[in-house]
């Protein structure tokens, strides 16, 4: 006898609950083909932000993003915010699909929920909360459905700094100066030669400084990028993102620089 | 056949708004022996009175590792234990591996005290017959709960389940206020001290019969290597020697010529007899 | 008529000859044995009170909490078997993260309270469960502004300015008809909340040892359902007491 009402007029699945056990609140609903839908994965991202740039500084991190969304070559959405504060201690920044990048945003949102629900003192720390996007990743690509994305998790919580990378591929790694996408070729050297071996020494503003210059190289050899950023910095007071700020730059006739028209030498 | 007309199964309410079946099964936890736990600013431990059916038998296993941070104490059916210990086993390891963290200890005590929930509302299940000592550490310091089968947990101080375990909480209730400052030392003394107080009139504790689970930094008495943070790790048979050789000679009992030592010293087999 | 001994009261799916269910109004009095929980809507906010029966001085002091938090900006509170609050509660944030996900905006109370109520309901209607041992005060500031409910176990729940369940509800109720509710700060609300749950433990459950439980949430929060700020929860606690022996004096 099947005691559950909520079971009875259809057919008892014995795949999944053979003798009924289920108690009604965790009871498996009707079950669809898992095909009949047909299947769906991600073959390539859309809509795409490009790098991210982030760098351990004295008091904490450092993290920035230009505000473009392209749609391929095309510059389609001019003001999205690629930073984004997660609990009061870690800030994240994407590249790649944003859509997915969404996505992550709110699956992280109702986990943070979750935390602030059981009002019991703990709460994520930065590293937790990279090792939750990484199995997240992980898990997807193994899927062969990936989250398109490249991500910097940067964080600070009793007087330690985070800062380290997790991809579509749940690939990890931690750096005290860290880039994504084309940045990471072409940021990467400078925020290295910058950074490495002054991480406990650079102040707020050399590090926005060093950011700063990083992005305008970038602006000026990255198709897919901006000149209007954010800065996020994540130390002892919680974490900041700043409000869009326009980057100075210099479209004039190269013939003041050395190598270029009349001035050869 | 029942002793009254509202208490055939669970899913009744009595007139007084009481769950009948769930009381009876918070006596099934006063069936088996008494488990005692304490908690101090540093340390976390567990007590429990070990039963044997026999000479030729073994004694009961009264305490399992969850996790390097969390042990538990049973007291009543030991498969419903084992199940729920699985549970929680599953749900540290959830933990860490989806967050590296290890889980937090008031969230591993709830989520079986959700599911012992479910088996007091529905119809074809009965509520679990075994109650938890909890101990465990994780970043708000050391923790002791309760768990019983109604669903219920709570956090305390000091508590004691299981057989006579009254006595022990009377004890405890005299005591509880030191026990925040105390030494380990001292706590395990304050701890075997209220076990006692569950002891049939002509019993003793022995290391046959007395196990001890500790959460925190390594005593002096203790032998073995431990890691630094102190994890969870059950004392038995010889290593509980340095431990009841602590205890004060019992207050209520014949006044005895042998000194304190000696007399927790397991004597023959009068300590083999079954309980 | 009399339900005791004549077989219409053993299961929820049977009615009485005059149409009640006698399974129904015994989960009512799992919550009338039990401490009292209160409500207040006020101007610009919520707070939940609770009177927690401590059955032991072995209880580490504001560690078993009775107010649980559903969302960042709601708020439970419950009277009755605590095992079934916590039931209740977790299909209340699974109700509002579901809601979250579906339409990405946060949860209204009416919503949450909506569909608590209809699986709170589904628990009355079968013999092979029992009902819901618990009254839950619902509370949250949301789109709609201050909300407040009491969902009880039959699944029946409705909206209130001042809200009362458990032991002392009568008494509770009394106090709280006398306030203008509407009016007043979320300050001023704490310090009411207060009085009232000292004073019902003073008339209905005198000989026992309580806790004092407070949350908040409204324009003070920042929107969020929080404990009340320690340093007013002492004040409040304190002018509660302080009332209470003034009020014996006099008598």
């Amino acid at each position: 006898m099947d005691h559950f009402p909520t079971n009875w007029g259809r057919p008892r699945n014995d795949a999944i609950d053979l003798y009924g056990t289920y108690p009604i609140h965790s009871r498996p609903g009707p079950t669809t083909d898992a095909f009949s839908d047909g299947v769906q994965r991600t073959q390539q991202p859309i809509v795409t932000g490009t790098s991210v740039l982030a760098i351990k500084y004295k008091d904490g991190i450092m993290m920035a993003a230009d505000t473009l969304a392209s749609y391929g070559s095309l510059a389609r959405f001019k003001s999205i915010q690629r930073l984004h504060s997660v609990g009061e201690h870690t800030v994240i920044g994407a590249s790649g699909d944003l859509s997915d990048y969404q996505y992550i945003q709110s699956l992280l949102d109702e986990v943070m929920i979750e935390e602030f629900s059981a009002a019991d003192g703990h709460s994520l720390s930065p590293d937790e909360i990279h090792e939750f996007l990484s199995r997240v990743m992980y898990s997807r690509r193994s899927q062969m459905n990936p989250l398109w994305n490249s991500i910097l998790v940067g964080g600070f919580k009793n007087g330690k700094r985070f800062l380290a990378y997790v991809d579509l591929l749940g690939t990890t790694y931690s750096a005290s100066t860290l880039a994504t996408g084309y940045g990471s070729y072409i940021a990467q050297p400078l925020l290295r030669k910058a950074v490495e071996g002054n991480e406990d020494t650079l102040t707020e503003e050399q590090a926005r400084s060093i950011l700063t210059q990083s992005l305008r190289v970038l602006f000026y050899r990255d198709a897919r990028s901006l000149n209007k950023y954010q800065i996020a910095t994540i130390n002892a007071q919680g974490t900041h993102i700043s409000d869009p700020v326009t980057l100075d730059t210099e479209w004039s006739f190269a013939e003041g620089i050395r190598g270029y028209g009349s001035q050869t030498k | 056949m029942f002793r009254n007309t509202y208490d055939s199964d669970n899913t009744v309410f009595s007139p007084q708004g009481r769950l009948h079946q769930v009381e009876y099964a918070l006596e099934a936890v006063k069936q088996g022996s008494a488990a005692v736990g304490l908690r101090s600013k540093t340390h976390a431990i567990l007590l429990a009175l070990k039963r044997s059916t026999g000479e030729l038998a073994s004694y009961q296993q009264k305490m399992f590792r969850i996790d390097d941070h969390v042990g538990i104490a049973i007291a009543g059916l030991t498969s419903d234990a084992r199940v729920l210990s699985n549970f929680m086993r599953q749900q540290a390891m959830s933990s860490k591996m989806t967050f590296n963290r290890p889980i937090p200890v008031n969230r591993l005590v709830s989520s079986i005290a959700d599911k012992a929930q479910v088996n007091t509302q529905e119809y074809g299940r009965r509520p679990y017959g075994v109650g938890f000592l909890v101990v465990g550490q994780d970043q708000t310091g050391p923790h002791l709960y309760e768990f019983s089968p109604s669903g219920n947990s709570y956090e305390f101080y000091a508590v004691s389940i299981g057989a006579r375990s009254q006595s022990a909480k009377t004890y405890l209730e005299r005591n509880y206020e030191k026990f925040q400052d105390c030494t380990l030392e001292e706590l395990i003394k304050h701890g075997l001290h209220a076990l006692r107080e569950t002891l049939q009139q002509d019993k003793e504790l022995t290391i046959h019969n007395t196990s001890i689970g500790l959460i925190g930094e390594k005593s002096t008495l203790e032998t073995g290597v431990i890691s630094a943070q102190g994890s969870f790790r059950i004392l038995e048979n010889e290593s509980v020697q340095p431990f009841l050789a602590t205890m004060d000679p019992p207050r209520n009992k014949q006044p005895t010529t042998a000194p304190a030592g000696e007399q927790t010293v397991p004597g023959g087999d009068e300590s083999m007899e079954t309980d | 008529m009399t339900s005791i001994g004549t077989g219409y009261d053993l299961s929820a799916s049977t009615y009485s000859p005059d149409g009640r269910i006698f399974q129904v109004e015994y989960a009512n009095k799992a919550v009338e044995n039990s401490g009292t929980a209160i409500g207040i809507k006020c101007r610009d906010g919520v707070i939940l009170a609770v009177e927690k029966l401590v059955h032991s001085k072995l209880l580490v002091p504001n560690a078993n909490r009775r107010i649980q938090t559903i969302d960042r900006h709601i708020g439970l509170a419950t009277a009755g078997l605590l095992a079934d609050g916590r039931h209740l509660a977790n299909r209340a944030r699974e109700e509002a993260s579901n809601h979250r996900e579906t339409f990405r905006v946060q949860p209204p109370l009416k919503i949450v309270v909506d569909r608590l109520g209809g699986y709170t309901q589904a628990y009355t209607l079968y013999s092979s469960v029992r009902p819901f041992g618990v009254s839950s005060i619902l509370g949250a500031v949301d789109k709609d502004g201050p909300g407040l409910y009491i969902l009880e176990p039959s699944g029946v729940y409705l909206g209130y300015y001042g809200a009362a369940v458990g032991k002392g509800r009568q008494l509770a109720k009394t106090e709280l008809e006398k306030l203008k509710l509407s009016e007043m700060s979320m300050r001023d609300a704490v310090f009411e909340a207060a009085r009232i749950i000292y004073l019902v433990n003073e008339d209905a459950n005198k000989e026992k040892e309580f806790e004092l439980e407070m949350t908040w949430v409204g324009a003070e929060t920042n929107g969020l359902h929080v404990p009340v700020a320690q340093a007013l929860f002492d004040e409040a606690e304190a002018k509660a007491k302080a009332a209470m022996s003034e009020d014996f004096e006099e008598s």
